[in-house]
């Protein structure tokens, strides 16, 4: 009964070991939980789940899979199987049919709807046993994978009055596919960290010289190594304005965080799209511009380039001279990003859109294309693959 | 099932899933590895489970420049070197100039112990790592004396993390885990209760209002958490602060007295602040 479980856990996409399972089996045979569902619950999660941004996953998984195991233990000789794979295809939507539901129109609309489906099918399955009933209230498998959380299954339910643990979804804000936090940023910037002693060796190691000189019967052996900092830096290149008002806020915070993450970072602003000029104060952007060949040269290429910006906009802006919408542009932005991504190899292009929206958007492809694909979504994950670009 | 099992202490409160993921990993005798925001008692675990079970306790806190290899042992390179310059007849046996570190200390216990490794994010990203073998062994081998060194008893060890680094899942894998989540109301009633068995209960329900409202605030850098609600209901009860101070039918717009204690950061008081004269202006204004 496990082994498809874990499975099911695996093909959610958690990283679940084989080990672990062996874990869990061993601590189950030693009784560590007791009987009850709940028990199982924070057992095999204490064992499976090694990551709080997965907790919350993994509860929807559990949910999926062993929602009404307790209810059918009561009448298990109720015909269980056929309503048992039912269930699991229910749980099993494909992306596509999330999609749809997801556009039904929000949560509202979304609860309307749950609500007409449910009442119909609660008249379809009007004197069927209890298990049906519950079954029969959970068209939409609402426990696999909606993000609102809505729980119609409870209503079903009703051999217990208080929600199931894993049903409470405590772990949601956890979970390392929505959006940022700057906590969540400065953990996920931390990857992009890497200590190394660079330069001149200007520091007495006080160990190695007593080590090497006591191995040397007493003889002085001075050894000096060079000091150790953080090495990364970071040219971090910010859209500003327009169509990116709406996501203000959660480029401050990657702004707050990053700051305090590297010892060479550097901003600037830009709007829409890089060309011939940024600017490092938004008050001032008229007065104060830095010419990006100034920029480039006074940068070596061992900056890290990161650009935040939803890239949406008129593809004009992006190849044509005199394409801003700000000013008069000699040369096209693309011309310009090039020259960018000549001198900083390494580079990304952070996206506070979502990622599915990306296709619709003809200057965000064009944008990608520049980038050769390097965009990213600007979430946990996000941020983590393209510090992997990065490396 | 083992000599005990873990269900709180008279000081502590265990939630289930706490003492379940405790519990497995006594039985098991592996690691459990603690995450939780600060402030949610995961040091104090440990401490608890050692009281709780008649253990012996063994603290390991991590530094910034903590080496795995410091948990084993050192090699006092400097004594040997100054005792060779004296003449001391120590000298000759290397086995005296290897200072333990925590981790043989605690597998040499007679009784099974409970080790803390406190804040293992703050060292060094390959500390884990180095860690693995002794960790799933318990047991390490001494290159000066080549000799072996195997726990007597496994001990139950207690790792904590403020996820400041990630640990690799090599090591993750050899570890029971658990998120302590910020305690619920009726948790953190009985947290409290706990350690002030006296409370009157009118101001325990208002403080922990009071507590969980400025945890709501949007925007906060650092959330109030357990150990400063503990602070501030010391604080309260020192100063003698009524329960109606902290009631009002527009607690919203009352900073609560004394909120030193907990809101940690300035930027966090003003914001405070910030909204509390917002919010009172936007009453005049009605």
């Amino acid at each position: 009964m496990l082994i498809p479980f874990f499975y099911q856990l695996r093909d959610g996409g958690m990283k679940t070991s084989i080990t672990e399972l062996l874990t869990l089996l061993e601590a189950m045979k030693k009784g560590v939980a007791g009987q009850s569902v709940d028990d199982f619950y924070y057992l095999s999660r204490t064992c499976l789940v090694k990551d709080e941004s997965q907790l919350d996953r993994f509860d929807r998984i559990f949910a999926a899979y062993f929602n009404g195991v307790e209810d059918s233990l009561a009448d298990l000789l109720q015909d269980l199987p056929e309503e048992w794979l039912r269930r699991q295809a229910e749980l099993t939507l494909t992306e596509e049919e999330r999609a749809q539901i997801e556009t039904l129109g929000g949560f509202e609309a979304l609860m309307q709807a749950l609500q007409e489906r449910l009442e119909e099918q609660k008249e379809r399955h009007e004197g069927g046993s209890k298990w049906i009933g519950t079954a029969g209230t959970s068209p939409f498998g609402a426990y696999g994978y909606n993000p609102e959380g809505v729980r119609i299954g409870q209503q079903g339910s009703r051999n217990r009055s208080a929600a199931k643990v894993w049903d409470r979804r405590e772990y949601r804000n956890l979970d390392d596919s929505i959006e940022l936090g700057t906590r969540n940023i400065k953990v996920a910037l931390r990857r992009l960290r890497k200590f190394a002693r660079e330069g001149a060796a200007d520091q007495l190691d006080l160990e190695d010289t007593i080590d090497k000189t006591a191995r040397n019967a007493g003889l002085l052996d001075i050894r000096m190594v060079p000091e150790r900092h953080n090495a990364v830096k970071v040219l971090l290149c910010l859209d500003i304005g327009g169509s990116m008002d709406d996501h203000v806020r959660v480029c401050e915070e990657l702004f707050s965080a990053a700051r305090s993450e590297f010892k060479h970072l550097e901003y600037f602003y830009f709007h829409n799209f890089v060309y011939e000029s940024m600017w490092k104060d938004n008050r001032r952007r008229n007065a104060e511009r830095i010419p990006l060949l100034d920029i480039t040269h006074k940068y070596g290429a061992d900056f890290k380039l990161i650009f935040v910006g939803d890239a949406t906009m008129s593809p004009y802006e992006i190849v044509y001279a005199g394409g801003s919408v700000e000013h008069w542009n000699e040369e096209p932005g693309a011309v310009w990003i090039r020259r960018l991504l000549n001198t900083y190899p390494k580079a990304i292009w952070l996206n506070p859109e979502p990622k599915h929206r990306w296709e619709f958007t003809p200057s965000v492809k064009l944008t990608r294309e520049i980038m050769d694909e390097r965009m990213f979504p600007l979430t946990v994950a996000g941020l983590d693959e393209g510090i992997k670009v990065l490396h | 099932m083992a000599a005990g099992k873990f269900t709180g202490t008279n000081t502590y409160v265990a939630t289930d899933d706490l003492m379940i993921a405790v519990n497995a990993a006594v039985t098991l005798e592996r690691p459990i590895l603690i995450k939780g925001e600060p402030g949610t008692g995961k040091t104090q675990l440990a401490l608890e489970i050692a009281s709780s079970l008649g253990k012996p306790l063994y603290e390991w806190h991590i530094k910034s420049t903590t080496k795995a290899q410091q948990g084993l042992y050192e090699y006092d390179a400097v004594a040997r070197l100054r005792d060779s310059q004296l003449g001391d007849d120590r000298v000759h046996d290397i086995s005296n100039y290897i200072v333990r570190g925590k981790i043989w200390e605690a597998f040499q216990s007679d009784d099974q112990p409970v080790l803390l490794i406190d804040e293992v994010d703050k060292a060094d990203i390959e500390f884990p790592n180095d860690l693995l073998q002794e960790l799933d062994r318990m047991e390490f081998y001494v290159y000066e004396t080549k000799q072996l060194i195997k726990a007597a008893h496994r001990p139950i060890i207690v790792i904590t993390s403020n996820n400041e680094k990630d640990l690799p899942d090599a090591f993750l894998r050899r570890c029971f885990f658990h998120y302590i989540k910020f305690p619920d109301k009726d948790t953190m009633a009985r947290i409290v209760d706990v350690h002030f068995p006296k409370l009157k209960k009118t101001l325990l329900s208002e403080a922990l209002n009071a507590f969980y409202k400025v945890r709501e605030v949007p925007g906060l850098k650092k959330k109030p958490s357990t150990s400063e609600l503990l602070d501030w209901i010391k604080l309260l009860l020192a100063e003698d602060i009524p329960p109606e101070a902290l009631h009002a039918e527009d607690s919203r717009k009352a900073i609560p007295p004394l909120y030193g204690a907990l809101l940690k950061n300035e930027q966090d008081v003003h914001l405070f602040e910030q909204l509390v004269f917002l919010d009172r202006r936007a009453d005049s204004n009605q």
